[in-house]
């Protein structure tokens, strides 16, 4: 069985510098953004997307576990966070953490029931557990059904960022991207990351070698579904609501595009795909259902004839790691 | 106990639903080593061409029920043919990403075009009303289904374990190489096997347009379900599939009885347990 991404280069010196200069290219291109004229708003959508789409990347790319569930985490953390700062009013910092303690809380329990079989099976259970999800959230009274939590007071972050303000969220939003992309860089390259792709490449041997892969990729997991939630708590302040479509199972799947579309296993991969799902989003939003019909024509062309994604086939063509 | 025993008929139709899918499910999974995503999109199609025959070609329920599976089976043959075949080789999980782009595509078209209600599809005559069995009235529809999907089940269950071509079906699922070298056309069978799974999820279609409606996404939540359905029975076994698809139906209906604000639930809640106390599922063998 051919894996999933079939030229990962090792991770040298000379790759890590590549991949550092890139990071910083794209830090400063997101900084600059209030300056250009670009709505805010797409672009703060677009990055708490983008770091979905990494943390679900984290465990397909480099764990070869396709989670088909994983709007669950982002949905159960806009959720919680979107409860503690309306009807607990906490201050957006707490209200942030309740959420990623939540997406945190699930993945425990989640991990712990689907790390319990492989491959296919594994992104089965995962899709069932997010709708099983989806119709406790539809039924529990705190989340209000189809209507979702509205009108989530953006308050002031540590007392002194008023998040009422445009810019001042914007910045906000991008640090927590910045965050979150750094620290799954630095678990992507510790020997954590070495021990997963390992494991991704051949399992049986990776046990041969000693390693309790289970672990290994219950750890995994747990570590997506929590970035993940983080992703959705960033997302309350931006949507200013927490629906249902959140953790609907339609989300999963977007996540799966815009990571595929970017390129499974590449690093900036999922940031390129997401800002070009919900660019296609954004533009295409009059065509109706026509855009589920596109996206489903990505899929297949994706699949078919673009299995390594715009950075994949970037970094192939280079012979570098991105 | 007249409610009791109609939410038991009501989970005995979804359970047969549930079988006819999973069983497809199996057969697929079995030759084409892909979970066919886009079942439910097909289980959908099959209720439309079922309505298209009749409000289109004033093609009764009788020959829908024929030709319908037959429609759908060839569109997914050539979907096999153009797409599916050349994920051979490749990881599971590109099968799986594959089939659901398509089943965005095909639910995609089909709410443009009939938005997301219902289309009303009327009982066929022989079969409308109902009969009093003293403990309870039962719809000859509703009773009709049931019976009409358990021997559909029956008969492909015989098909795969007890005939010649079953035979080399079984034998191709576990060796393809060998099985050419003996003169046998695998890619042929494999199509061929395609287009026997989603033609079942197409019957099921066909069979649920009068009791359901036909909408765009009939089948989007239905396949989930299916799924779960899957990950307890295990896809081992046909009889496996057919068994652990009617008792669910069954559970679930009871459930719908006892506690109805667990009916959407009870499935998921019991592939957890399931996995929990036996992680390879009802059938066993580890995937």
């Amino acid at each position: 069985m051919t894996t999933l991404t079939d030229d990962t280069l090792p991770a040298t010196p000379r790759a890590m510098r590549d991949e550092m200069i890139v990071f910083v290219v794209m830090a400063l291109l997101l900084a600059s953004v209030p300056f250009t004229g670009v709505y805010p708003f797409f672009v703060m959508q677009a990055l708490c997307f983008a770091l979905l789409a990494c943390a679900f990347n984290l465990l397909i790319g480099y764990g070869g576990l396709l989670s088909f569930g994983h709007a669950m985490f982002m949905g159960t953390a806009g959720y919680c966070s979107a409860h503690a700062l309306k009807v607990w009013a906490l201050p957006p910092e707490l209200g942030i953490l309740v959420g990623i303690v939540a997406a945190f809380g699930l993945s425990l329990i989640t991990g712990f029931i689907s790390i319990r079989r492989q491959g296919i099976y594994f992104s089965m259970i995962t899709l069932a557990l997010s709708q099983l999800l989806y119709f406790i959230y539809l039924q529990a009274p705190f989340t209000h059904g189809e209507d979702g939590i509205q009108g989530i007071p953006q308050g002031r972050m540590f007392g002194v960022f008023d998040l009422s303000k445009p810019t001042v969220l914007y910045y906000v939003v991008l640090v927590g991207f910045l965050a979150g992309f750094l620290l799954i860089f630095r678990i992507i390259n510790s020997p954590f990351g070495e021990v997963l792709k390992a494991i991704r490449e051949n399992e049986p041997r990776a046990i041969s070698l000693g390693y309790r892969t289970d672990q290994y990729k219950f750890l995994a997991f747990v570590l997506s579904g929590t970035l993940a939630g983080f992703a959705g708590a960033l997302k309350v302040f931006v949507a200013q609501n927490a629906s249902l479509t959140d953790v609907h199972w339609s989300m999963s799947g977007e996540v799966v595009l815009m990571t595929l579309v970017g390129g499974l296993g590449t690093i900036f991969g999922p940031v390129v795909g997401a800002f070009v799902i919900i660019a296609m989003q954004q533009y295409l939003a009059g065509f109706g259902q026509w855009v589920t019909v596109i996206q489903g024509s990505i899929f297949v062309i994706c699949v078919l004839t673009f299995r390594r994604g715009v950075i994949g086939e970037i970094a192939h063509y280079f012979r570098r790691s991105l | 106990m007249q409610a009791l025993y109609a939410q038991l008929l009501v989970g005995l139709i979804n359970g047969s639903f549930y079988a006819l899918l999973s069983l497809g499910l199996a057969v697929i999974f079995g030759m084409l080593n892909i979970i066919n995503f886009a079942h439910g999109a097909l289980y959908m199609m099959g209720a439309f061409v079922a309505y298209f025959l009749l409000n289109l070609g004033g093609i009764n329920y009788w020959w829908a029920l024929l030709f319908a599976p037959i429609i759908v089976g060839i569109f997914g043959m050539i979907l096999e043919r153009t797409m599916l075949q050349w994920l051979t080789g490749l990881d599971h999980l590109y099968g799986l990403l594959l089939t659901f782009g398509i089943a965005l595509i095909v639910q995609g078209v089909f709410q443009n075009y009939f938005g997301s209600s219902g289309l009303p599809y009327a009982i066929p005559d022989q079969l409308k009303g109902g009969m009093n069995l003293g403990f309870m009235f039962l719809p000859i529809y509703r009773g009709w289904v049931v019976i009409f999907s358990l021997v559909v089940c029956i008969a492909t269950w015989f098909l795969i374990e007890k005939t010649r071509l079953g035979a080399y079906l079984r034998a191709a699922t576990e060796n393809p190489t060998l099985v050419r070298a003996f003169g046998v056309n695998v890619p042929r069978m494999i199509t061929l096997t395609y287009g026997l799974g989603v033609g079942l999820a197409a019957l099921a279609g066909v069979l649920s347009a009068p009791i359901n409606q036909v909408r765009p996404l009939m089948g989007a939540d239905l396949i989930i379900v299916v799924f779960a359905v899957v990950v307890i029975g295990g896809m081992g076994s046909i009889m496996g599939s057919i068994i652990t698809g009617f008792a669910l139906g069954v559970i679930e209906g009871l459930t719908k009885y006892f506690y109805p604000e667990a009916s959407n639930t009870v499935v998921f809640v019991l592939m957890v347990l399931v996995l929990l106390v036996k992680p390879t599922g009802l059938t066993g063998r580890a995937a």
